[in-house]
């Protein structure tokens, strides 16, 4: 079969020779030996071919990311020829008569165990380095090859399971052009991921990493959600002139860039978008946001085996909120847990991640780690317009206990004569039916409020929303979702105050017009989405928005919802 | 046998960078080449030894050789030492 259907996940086409980052099966069995220096041979091999395959990415870390980050692999190299770690392997295969691979693995975690033993951290991380150096030595006995995402040097598409976020973080934005990924929807963070990174994705397609190999020429549809393998001539031409059509399409909304985004009869509203990392800014302004509506921290915790330091948060925070020039710039609290596993926190597994210790809850408990985001955040506030947001609030005690927090850190910042700004506006994600069900309340004492749908829908409807079999619950445009995101705004408006939303419903053609009737304020998405969104917008009246609002507040499915949004949009 | 004793200065220690320069320049030698910190010897063409050991700022070291080129060794180990301001 030469196509897979798939959820398109972030528009664009793209064609590239696929690269698989799948991990590789290391699996092997203790089995005993005849010839002791046939297996020594064969153990003597792969610790060539192992030095070898790192002398090759040393050369090109010290090219491509400095001395300082090949350094890493100079030690890797320096535990391959240890006489400590290789002679006792090499002892055991001899006198236990056994395969290479268990003598490997044996002695290896013995080591392994004897750093993680030890009390200083920096020691406890060398268990790392012995953990990586052994699954290369192991994939050279067991002829499989291990992946290294980072060291990609060509264009390419990627061809994963999944990605998980802290994949991504190692992707280089220069040579990935596009992936497409086994299971994930439209929500999942490889989604989201690809959005953000202006990459066409498509996800979902349950069999991609079966069906394609490595360096077969892939397209990537991400405005059909369909991949193509190894496809014909003229299948690469009809996708180039359909790559160029949606360039036009592109430059023809990019002239909305410095345009104000003004419904038909002069109502404004606010496009920002939904950032991960400071490298995002440049898409922002680029499509013409308003603003950051969510900076998503937990991209700064994640792909590194310790916690960021104030200082290094600082700099990232400084950098968007110079980045957006006086722009207001929400910053979400550290939103772990869920689907972002943190491994170095050692946190227990939790039999529903979704609904247990994440983001506000864990922050709460972890104090240390919390303030320390808050001093970087409050430190950085001087450079611009920042507004800080907490995710994941039920209650207003959790609130209340987050902003005590808060305050305290600003006293304390004060009183060692830091800088911090006066008017730091501080808001509550609205994504837990509870607190939107008394926004009312919770709108007294908040600043702003950004309704996060994803979670939002996931919690309203009790549909895990990495679970396929239930995606049919995903209902965006259900009046019980409408509903709650009225009261929201309702409630916000009655205390003179904004609300915004960051989930992906701001960003969706189909719902811009029912929340412009509901009186959303800020809009947050994808940095691709404004413009597309800009010349929505100025093509709709708000009068004519608000009618169709009331009138879906009162229908009963879906199905009528959207029904009534074609109607109405269609004028 | 060729030995010395050093006193680390280095704020970091005898940790990654250093521990690497010091095993890469002993590897270059014949001679047996150990490292003794507080009662405890390694080989200090071992990584891992060099790095089990934990040698912190402040600490008296010795370092002893054994073999043809006992005394280059020890040498180039001293050099290595005083060019990364470590001893």
């Amino acid at each position: 079969m030469n196509f897979l259907n798939g959820i398109a996940a972030s528009s664009g086409i793209a064609i590239a020779k696929a690269y698989r980052l799948v991990e590789p099966d290391l699996t092997f069995t203790k089995k005993s030996i005849d010839n002791e220096t046939v297996e020594i041979d064969r153990f003597r091999a792969a610790l060539n071919q192992s030095k070898v395959e790192l002398e090759g990415i040393r050369d090109k870390a010290k090219v491509e990311l400095g001395a300082d980050k090949a350094a890493i692999f100079e030690a890797h190299l320096l535990v391959l020829s240890d006489p400590e770690l290789v002679s006792p392997i090499e002892d055991k295969v001899k006198t236990d008569k056994v395969n290479a691979e268990f003598a490997l693995k044996e002695t290896a975690d013995m080591f392994v165990a004897m750093f993680e033993s030890m009390d200083n951290e920096y020691m406890k991380e060398r268990a790392a380095d012995i953990r990586d150096v052994t699954k290369r030595v192991l994939s050279h006995l067991l002829g499989v090859q291990i992946v290294n995402p980072s060291m990609i040097s060509e264009e390419v598409i990627i061809v994963a399971e999944d990605l998980t976020p802290s994949d991504t973080a190692q992707l280089n934005r220069q040579f990935v052009k596009g992936f497409t990924t086994d299971i994930g929807g439209r929500t999942s963070h490889s989604a989201i991921m690809a959005r953000s990174m202006e990459i066409p994705a498509v996800v979902g397609t349950k069999t991609a990493t079966e069906e394609i190999q490595n360096g077969d020429l892939v397209i990537v549809d991400g405005l059909n959600g369909q991949v193509y393998i190894n496809p014909t001539a003229e299948e690469v031409e009809r996708f180039k002139s359909e790559h160029a059509a949606f360039e036009a399409q592109k430059a023809e909304w990019a002239k909305l860039v410095n345009e104000q985004t003004v419904t038909s009869d002069g109502h404004h509203v606010e496009l920002a978008a939904n950032i991960g990392t400071p490298k995002d800014l440049k898409g922002v302004i680029n499509n013409g946001g308003e603003g950051v509506g969510l900076y998503r921290t937990e991209f700064l915790y994640m792909g590194r085996d310790q916690l960021p330091t104030e200082e290094e948060q600082f700099e990232s925070y400084k950098a968007v909120l110079e980045g957006m020039d006086g722009k207001p710039v929400v910053v979400r609290t550290l939103d772990i847990g869920g689907d972002k596993e943190l491994p170095y926190l050692n946190l227990p597994k939790e039999m529903n991640p979704f609904l247990g210790f994440r983001a506000i809850r864990l922050c709460l408990e972890e104090q240390d780690m919390f303030r320390t985001q808050l001093r970087a955040l409050l430190r950085a506030s001087v450079y611009g317009n920042l507004k800080i947001m907490f995710p994941m609030i039920a209650t207003l005690s959790e609130f209340r206990q987050g902003k005590a927090i808060l305050e305290e850190e600003r006293q304390k910042l004060q009183a060692e004569g830091v800088a911090v700004s006066e008017k730091i506006e501080l808001g509550i994600m609205v994504e837990i039916p509870s607190t939107a069900v008394i926004a009312d309340q919770f709108a007294k004492e908040v600043d702003f409020f950004s309704i996060g749908t994803n979670d939002l829908i996931q919690y309203t409807m009790a549909a895990d929303r990495m679970n396929e079999r239930v995606s049919y619950l995903y209902q965006p445009y259900n009046p019980a979702i409408l509903r709650l995101v009225k009261m929201v705004i309702d409630a916000a408006h009655k205390e003179g105050k904004w609300a915004g939303m960051c989930g992906e419903m701001a960003g969706d053609e189909q719902a811009i017009p029912v929340l412009l009737g509901l009186g959303l304020d800020e809009f947050s998405m994808s940095a691709t989405s404004i413009l597309k969104a800009r010349s929505q917008i100025r093509n709709l009246s708000k009068a004519d928005m608000e009618a169709l609002a009331s009138e879906v507040l009162q229908m009963s499915t879906t199905e009528e919802v959207l029904e009534a949004v074609a109607k109405a949009t269609q004028r | 046998m060729a030995e010395k004793q050093f006193k680390i200065i280095a704020e970091t220690g005898i940790h990654a960078r250093p521990a690497t320069l010091l095993v890469q320049a002993a590897s270059k030698f014949d001679s047996d080449i150990n490292l003794e910190y507080k009662g405890k010897k390694v080989n200090l063409k071992s990584i891992m030894g060099v790095m089990s050991l934990g040698v912190g700022q402040g600490a008296d070291i010795t370092i002893s050789a054994v073999g043809g080129d006992e005394q280059e060794a020890l040498a180039s180990l001293e050099e290595t030492l005083k060019k990364e301001g470590l001893a």
